[in-house]
């Protein structure tokens, strides 16, 4: 059962061959099981997971069920989830309990999915590799002593490690896509504005966009259809009309697929800073498109050098300023001894936030100061806006363009934890997809010294559905994706 | 002796009139318990969004288009950063490089003479809560409490040029932008609520230089006399620091109407940096022209229209007129007196609403909408006084009965009561004859050349009338009768 696509745990529930509760309790089990291995969840309440298995089981007995009735799914605790502990990774909100769904959540409750768990995750979604949790790294189930990538960390270990046949995560600068290229995960980050960010703690509201993990992309197409639609909430949420993401997935195979579609191989990804082992894998999947009846062009973005730094103006500028509202005064952590009111700002602040966020909150607020604002925050919104521009040109020429996710395999717990830049330059291909806001996907490529290595397809604003399909039609003719960590039977 | 200039520009918080905040959908209502109209966006729970309520844009269109300003065509929201208990999300949501309104003018009148106050801009942006520091009760002793339901509230803040020159000008300002933001229906205006709150930038040069003196900004002025009294202290204060050799630092200060003093609450090294940066939560406001012009039509004819046409139309003088349109409720109940009244009366109706109606509603400390007389029943008993049925002092007495809701109409109350004029002259000459035969005392002394007595014989004939004999009728036959 573990490894059922979603839609065949669909048809498994509907047609009473398992039940929800038990599928649940199978879960459930395996988490009591490996979690501790992994760290991957921070919160696990079987008897509310239970209580949802059980009502979803009288909504499919009734005949009600919909793609994600009674399949439990995990959720990264950047999600308010109500009368959950909803901590985002933080110390400072390792005791706020939520009085309210996101919208991410609730519209999972309303298609009768349950809720597993609430995932492991950087902290406030500021990291690479799941190391800057205030509940501790989460161990890759690939090996444990690598990180599983961040900041979706513990949602993709627990997807790897089948502790959840599917999650949510969130993609700041590549934190869905990084960890599922580290995790042997298909994960997408959809067009800015597709899914709603209501409830959905902010770490940079420019960037930040939910997304859902699986293990295929044919499950992420399910998630997606749950997760997407307007929300009129969220300001910055599109008032589109509705659509299947699975419509292209659902089409008719055939021996060429994927004849016509032009994808583009950007210079830029293809040079220096990539691995060698991920360059290979990533060479040899485009082969396998060309396979499929792809053909390549040659492509540039000659911003995308400028990526990394305009991001780590634009995302801690806007982090500064989400942070402000952690001050200890109505909920989260306040420390327990303070002089007056200033004094309880500064101790709860310093407290409450690890090194990695109180790094980024000093950069955002550096670069937002009166006679910095322009040399820094407007100049990285100009180089945005140069790399959106660069997207849009590419896309006269190419529907899709491909490349590697991240320039490695997953690294050894430690190793750039103390070197903050090295840690960015793993984002160096995801950052310039959310400075456009474009839709991007990871999938599995492969194995360099047995760790996955991940394909990222960058697509045009709202191409999800096509993204998802061109990622099935290799998934159709691969099997790295159905690969499965040893040692989690 | 030198002689010292004043500069004065006014900063003004006008609380828009929305049901609902200008971020959140909390109800906007004032004097409820405290954090009962705070939802989760008003208390900045984690992952909550704003969302803009149009109807506060709707309100800050209207004010630009009533003072002549340019509607911008783009306008972004900035947040504003600082921490404080009372701002739940450590920013201010505001509008710092691209206001909605841009520019503008306002009339203001000082004395005699008219003068014309530059705007620079208004911006819309949320209130914060309120801090309270006391009455919390004894289970709060050494807290201070916060109270969110004032947090979110939509504010148009309106900025001046350094147009003003003296405190009586500042004053006229604050009170010309009061009425107008109360006329176009955006604001309340009540300052005791802190619905309508002002900061005055006040600096002084020496006559005939070019350049500004430092200036000082006083915070939160939110009456007129305070107005008055803090510009008036503030300019002497800085007048007396520099004549003493002193020099004035830009602060910001409180007035302390107690003392009647301004003092300073952070001077410029305290000021904070704000890190203003456009709000990536909302998206940038694209403000369509044919919007605009649907907002226009929507508006009510503005005060200067207003004067010049009570003006021309009723021949009204111009402080009537002035007078008459300190608010739209007045002048839009004088227009419905005069539509009643006819146009011959205009004149006889602005001296009702203004002198009787105004010194009745003053005494029971009512407003004009609380009038218990409708503009169409004093509009009635003025159209009688007009065309001769009653005097004006029946109509005082009839007016008395409206007020006191003894009838529905004049006309109803001056047919029961009997109060029709008598004019008719066979009927006046009869009740003559019968006066004159019975006080021949009183014809004599007015033969003898004593004028009183004709007055006294006019008296008894009112006095027998009850006074519904038409004075000027009975004066005219009178003297023919004893001529």
């Amino acid at each position: 059962m573990i490894e059922c696509s979603l839609q065949a745990m669909a048809t498994a529930l509907a047609n009473k061959e398992i039940s929800s509760v038990e599928l649940t309790h199978l879960y459930l089990d395996r988490i009591a099981r490996y979690n501790p291995r992994l760290n991957a969840y921070i919160t696990v309440d079987p008897a509310r997971s239970l209580a949802q298995a059980r009502a979803a089981d009288e909504r499919l007995a009734r005949g009600e069920g919909g793609p994600l009735t009674g399949i439990p799914i995990a959720h990264k605790d950047i999600f308010c989830a109500k009368d959950w502990l909803t901590t985002c990774g933080s110390k400072m909100l390792s005791n706020f309990v939520s009085p309210y769904d996101a919208a991410v959540i609730a519209r999972f409750q309303t298609a009768g999915a349950v809720m597993l768990g609430k995932t492991n995750m950087d902290e406030f979604a500021m990291g690479s590799s799941n190391e800057t949790s205030f509940y501790g790294p989460v161990h890759n189930p690939w090996d444990s002593s690598c990180v599983p990538g961040g900041s979706s960390g513990g949602s993709a270990a627990s997807v790897a490690a089948r502790l959840a046949p599917a999650a949510t995560g969130t993609d700041t600068g590549g934190s869905i896509r990084q960890p599922a290229a580290l995790c042997n995960l298909t994960g997408m980050k959809p067009t800015y504005g597709v899914i709603s960010r209501y409830g959905m703690v902010a770490f940079a509201s420019s960037l930040d966009q939910a997304g859902p993990l699986g293990r295929s992309a044919a499950d992420c197409a399910t998630l997606l259809n749950t997760m997407a639609g307007f929300d009129e909430r969220d300001s910055t949420s599109l008032d589109r009309p509705a659509e299947d993401y699975s419509r292209e997935i659902n089409g008719a195979s055939t021996a060429k697929p994927l004849a016509g579609l032009k994808i583009g191989l950007p210079e830029e990804f293809f040079g220096d800073g990539c691995s060698p082992e991920v360059m290979q894998l990533v060479e040899a999947a485009i082969g396998e498109y060309r396979q499929l009846g792809a053909e390549t062009v040659a492509i540039n973005l000659p911003s995308m050098g400028l990526s990394v730094a305009a991001y780590y103006v634009i995302a801690p500028a806007e982090a500064s300023s989400n942070l402000a509202r952690f001050d200890g005064v109505r909920y989260g952590y306040r420390a327990p001894a303070y002089q007056d009111l200033n004094d309880m700002y500064c101790k709860s602040r310093a407290q409450g936030f690890g090194d990695e966020v109180k790094r980024r909150i000093l950069i955002g607020t550096y670069v937002l100061s009166h006679g910095y604002y322009d040399a820094y925050y407007l100049q990285a919104q100009r180089i945005r806006r140069l790399i959106a521009n660069d997207f849009a040109r590419a896309f006269q020429k190419c529907d899709v363009i491909i490349g590697p996710t991240s320039p490695s395999t997953a690294f050894k717990l430690g190793e750039k934890a103390a070197d903050p830049v090295q840690m960015y330059l793993s984002d160096i291909y995801t950052i310039a997809v959310n400075l456009a806001g474009l839709p991007g996907i990871s999938i599995p490529c492969g194995f360099a010294g047995g760790l996955p290595a991940g394909l990222q397809l960058i697509g045009n604003y709202f191409a999800e559905a096509r993204l998802l399909n061109i990622a099935h039609r290799y998934q159709q003719a691969n099997a790295w994706h159905l690969q499965r960590p040893d040692g989690f039977d | 002796m030198k002689q010292w200039e004043v500069v004065i520009g006014i900063e003004t918080h006008a609380q828009l009139s929305t049901q609902a905040k200008i971020f959140s959908g909390s109800s906007t209502a004032f004097g409820s318990a405290p954090n009962v109209q705070a939802n989760a966006v008003d208390i900045a729970l984690p992952g909550v969004l704003p969302v803009l309520n149009k109807g506060a844009v709707v309100c800050a269109i209207r004010f630009g288009l009533a003072v002549g300003a340019e509607i911008a065509r783009h306008s972004v929201f900035a947040r504003k950063n600082y921490f404080y208990p009372d701002l739940p999300k450590g920013y201010q949501i505001s509008q710092y490089e691209w206001p909605v309104v841009l520019g503008g003018q306002l009339a203001i009148q000082v004395g005699e003479s008219e003068k014309t106050v530059s705007l620079t801009r208004a911006h819309l942006e949320e209130d914060a809560g309120k801090s309270l520091h006391e009455g919390l009760g004894p289970h709060f002793r050494e807290c201070s409490g916060i109270d969110l339901n004032r947090a979110g509230t939509p504010l148009l803040e309106i900025v001046t040029e350094p147009d003003m020159r003296s405190s009586a000008e500042a004053v006229a300002y604050a009170r010309a932008l009061h009425a107008l933001v109360r006329w176009i229906g955006i604001c309340d205006g009540n300052m005791q609520e802190g619905s309508f709150r002002c900061d005055a930038n006040v600096s002084v040069r020496p006559v005939g230089q070019p350049h500004f003196g430092t200036r000082r900004e006083i915070k939160n002025l939110n009456s007129f006399r305070f107005m008055q009294q803090a510009i008036d202290y503030e300019v002497q204060w800085q007048i007396a620091t520099l004549e003493d050799g002193g020099s004035i630092e830009q602060a910001t200060v409180l007035f302390d109407p107690v003392s009647g003093e301004t003092r300073a609450m952070r001077s410029k090294e305290d000021a904070h940096d704000y890190r203003y940066f456009p709000d990536p939560d909302l998206l940038p406001l694209a403000i369509d022209r044919s919007w605009v012009e649907q907002i226009r039509a929507q508006l009510p004819e503005l005060p200067t229209a207003k004067r010049e046409r009570l003006i021309a139309d009723y021949g009204l003088s111009a402080y009537d007129a002035r007078v008459l349109t300190s608010s739209l409720e007045l002048v839009g109940y004088y227009e419905a007196t005069v539509a009643t009244a006819g146009q011959a009366n205009a004149k006889s109706c602005a001296n009702w609403v203004m002198v009787d109606l105004a010194a009745r509603l003053n005494k029971e400390d009512r407003e004009i909408g609380e009038s218990p007389v409708s503009a169409e029943q004093l509009g009635g008993l003025i159209a009688r006084i007009g065309d001769g049925t009653i005097s004006t002092n029946i109509a005082r007495k009839v007016f008395d009965f409206l007020w006191n809701g003894e009838g529905s109409s004049a006309d109803e109350i001056i047919a029961r009561q009997g109060l029709q004029q008598i004019s008719d002259s066979s009927s006046l000459e009869m009740l003559l004859d019968e006066l004159l035969a019975a006080n021949p005392a009183m014809v004599a002394e007015f033969r003898a050349g004593k004028e009183k007595a004709f007055n006294a014989l006019i008296g008894q004939v009112m006095k027998a009338t009850r006074g519904q004999a038409n004075p000027q009728r009975v004066s005219d036959l009178l003297r023919k009768k004893l001529g």
